[in-house]
């Protein structure tokens, strides 16, 4: 009764069968679904992780810096080329309004990628694969991943960051064997110019 | 103090019914801003109509959450909770005072959120995420209108008190106050998480903290924003009930199988704040896995409860008359009555498009492939509004001739108005949760990347989405203006409602019990049965689609 009081003894009223076969699909299915999610952290191949640290994002800074030094195999449209070896681990900055660097991956290898960013929270949307995760400042996210196929993929930023929030837009090319990035990328600049002494790069992000 | 009612037979105080109107009136007036913003936002959002410049889409969408999600519907909620305390319960109004406070209080911080965001300060979007900062009388605004809507939800509390005690009702409260007992629970918990997190967030805009950490901050933040849309889902539900008892005299099957429902989600659903932080640092797996299923997935039983029960409390009233075939029930079910109709769209709209998907976003690893996608807010078109909004529109038809004692203006528009809506919504819903798994991003100005030093095609495929998109949203806007004019209309120059004879819209009593031959099946409702079995057949069809489009993606751990 919506409106009205309820007969006296309704919490004595057995309810009807139909109603108790459905609550019971309904409780099965429940336990069915979060048992799935378990299940998949043991069986399944795309799971959250487990690993972030607490990090300065003027560290962070430098250890990217690093990284593309240690790395560079070029640059295209301001922006370096990076080749990590399979199963090392990987920077990637978020800023306004960009990601840094492009990446060069193996295909069927692991990586260990360091995800944060320099000034607001911003978020690593993999395309055309489709994986989202949430980039936060001051947080070093660790994700593991294993790329399966070649090609071109696009890091749009998906989380509100300022007025150019879309024109951020970042590259992360996959490589069979016997493939060079130019197939996807084209010419890359290769002349060695040392990204981290450029003096433009304004680590407050202002 | 008290009038009756000549049509309920119920006491209403009219010092309450007062600060009902004035809540509700207000609902009207910023959903009417919400929708004006929803307007330019669709034309703004297709890829190639760019209506509004980058920065004011941005500004837009700010307003538009806010005046949608929060004003709209809880000064709507806050008259309902006032209706179901006082009214349904004959009792009187605890404290007419405190209830204007509270209603200036919510009515001040809403116009200081606006005005912050129009005059530009305020570029945060909804969510606020720090360290992106607005002005502090935004965080203002913010805190003002809480600290309104808490001491209104107080007063639903204390009109309980005092009904109990005048003996206005003895052991069991109706369902309808029943169920938003439950909301007025969880907005509690949800405020008092907004005060957590909004307070240091004000004193960091004044410069008096200097930082408010950004992962504490979403951790917090979503016990506000996600639980709010709780409080919504238990108002609607509660609508949903009373539409179904006063449009075919329907009654749950079971009062009992029904409160458990609601119990469920006072316990579980305030986990909701993990569904934002799936792919969040800082946070582990195993706390993502516990929260966002509410445990074990127990407040999506009490919806999965519910969503059998509306139904079947219509099938079980329309039986009782002698429809006796496996859907004559429903065919013969007054579709031209304005409510029943917009109830009925709302309830199936809600299970099919926002609470299916919602469980799929909702789930840990899945959550990969949709986190800040346009299937995100696609979600919640198919929750919020086809599910709340509507609802609430369909009851609006009840509230102007019982509580503004107006007749309907235009009541032969009024029967088109929740299909209009409704379809609108579903369509842009539906075309969005495509756009989301196709990879679109949501708040995002030009996903042709025009001017970005690097390109992205989308597969070609969103084109017809994007047309889908234009078309529901579009037809949605329609709808929600019809809804506001012929509501204004009424409520300010409708002619007045003289007695029961003016009653447009029918207030059908429950059907005696069944005469000749009462069936002695076992089933009651199997049209329910069938109905909620092929729910559960998309459901599980979805669910598993949704595993074998994440397990294509990368590798990650």
């Amino acid at each position: 009764m919506a409106l009205l009081p309820p007969p006296e003894n309704w919490d004595k009223e057995k309810p009807s069968k139909d109603e108790k076969t459905w609550v019971y699909i309904a409780l099965f299915s429940c336990f069915f679904m979060f048992f799935w999610m378990i299940g998949w952290h043991i069986f399944g191949k795309q799971n959250t992780s487990f690993v972030s640290y607490k990090v300065n994002p003027m560290e962070f800074f430098q250890l990217h810096s690093s990284f593309v030094e240690k790395y560079k195999i070029g640059e295209k449209n301001g922006v370096p080329v990076v080749k990590p070896p399979p199963e090392s681990d990987v920077i990637l900055l978020a800023r306004m309004w960009s990601w840094s660097p492009i990446l060069v991956l193996e295909k069927d290898k692991w990586y260990t990628f360091h995800i944060s960013s320099l000034d607001l929270q911003h978020g690593f949307s993999l395309q055309p694969v489709n994986m989202n995760f949430q980039v936060v400042p001051g947080y070093d996210h660790v994700l593991k991943f294993k790329p399966t196929k070649e090609g071109e993929y696009s890091i749009i930023c998906n989380e509100f960051c300022g007025i150019g929030h879309h024109l951020m837009i970042g590259k992360i090319i996959v490589i069979a064997d016997g493939e060079t990035p130019e197939k996807y990328l084209g010419e890359i600049k290769t002349e060695k110019n040392d990204f981290a002494e450029k003096g433009d790069f304004n680590p407050s992000g202002k | 103090m008290f009038r009756k009612c000549d049509i309920t037979g119920f006491e209403v105080d009219k010092r309450g019914e007062a600060l009902i109107k004035v809540n509700a009136v207000f609902a009207v007036v910023f959903f009417l801003v919400a929708i004006i913003a929803a307007f330019f936002l669709v034309l703004t959002r297709h890829p190639t109509i760019h209506l509004l410049p980058p920065h004011l889409y941005y500004r837009f969408l700010t307003l538009h959450g806010w005046n949608a999600l929060l004003f709209w519907i809880i000064f709507f909620e806050i008259a309902g909770l006032y209706f179901g305390s006082t009214v349904v319960l004959n009792s009187r109004f605890s404290s007419p005072p405190l209830g204007w406070l509270a209603f200036f209080l919510m009515l001040g911080g809403a116009l200081l959120i606006n005005y912050t965001i129009l005059q530009g300060k305020a570029d945060v979007l909804f969510t606020s995420y720090p360290p992106l900062k607005a002005h502090w009388l935004y965080y203002l605004g913010v805190l003002l209108f809480a600290i309104g809507a808490l001491l209104g939800v107080i007063l639903f509390f204390a009109n309980l008190v005092v009904a109990k005690r005048e003996g206005k009702w003895q052991r069991s409260l109706p369902l309808f106050t029943f169920g938003l007992l439950t909301a007025a629970i969880i907005a509690i918990v949800t405020l008092v998480s907004g005060a957590i997190i909004f307070i240091p967030t004000f004193l960091w805009s004044l410069g008096i903290i200097d930082k408010v950490d950004p992962e504490n901050y979403r951790i917090i933040f979503w016990g506000v924003g996600h639980p709010a849309q709780q409080i919504n889902l238990a108002a609607m539900i509660s609508v949903w009930y009373l539409i179904s008892y006063l449009s075919v005299g329907g009654i749950t099957p079971s009062e009992k199988i029904s409160r458990l429902a609601f119990l469920l989600y006072i316990l579980f659903i305030n986990l909701a704040s993990a569904h934002h932080l799936l792919v969040d640092p800082a946070v582990s797996p195993a706390w993502k896995v516990f929260n966002t299923s509410y445990a074990m997935y127990l407040a999506v039983l009490g919806s999965m409860i519910h969503a059998y029960a509306i139904p079947a409390s219509v099938e079980l009233a329309q039986r009782k008359r002698g429809y006796r075939g496996l859907f004559t029930w429903l065919a013969k079910a007054p579709w031209g009555n304005p409510a029943f109709s917009a109830m009925f769209i709302s309830l199936v709209g809600f299970g099919f498009i926002g609470g299916v998907t919602g469980v799929m976003i909702g789930k840990e690893q899945t959550n990969i492939i949709h986190h800040n996608t346009l299937a995100v807010p696609g979600h919640f078109k198919g929750t919020v509004v086809i599910g709340t909004t509507l609802a609430f529109m369909g009851i609006t038809y009840y509230l102007i001739p019982l509580i503004f004692r107006r007749k309907i203006v235009f009541y032969s528009l009024a029967k088109v108005q929740p299909w209009l809506f409704g379809l609108g919504i579903a369509m842009l819903a539906i075309s969005m949760l495509a756009l989301g798994y196709l990879g679109v991003p949501r708040r995002h100005y030009d996903i042709l990347f025009s001017n970005a030093p690097f390109k992205h095609e989308f597969n070609p495929a969103m084109w017809f989405f994007w047309a889908l998109f234009v078309i529901g949203g579009i037809s949605a806007v329609l709808g929600a203006i019809l809804w506001i004019f012929i509501v204004v209309l009424s409520v300010f120059f409708g002619p007045k409602l003289k007695g029961p004879e003016d009653m447009q819209i029918p207030i059908v009593p429950p059907p005696q019990e069944e005469k000749r031959n009462p069936s002695h099946s076992s089933i009651l409702s199997p049209g329910t049965l069938t109905l909620i079995f092929i729910f559960f057949v998309w459901f599980m069809t979805y669910f598993f689609l949704n595993w074998k489009w994440l397990s294509a993606t990368w590798y990650v751990k």
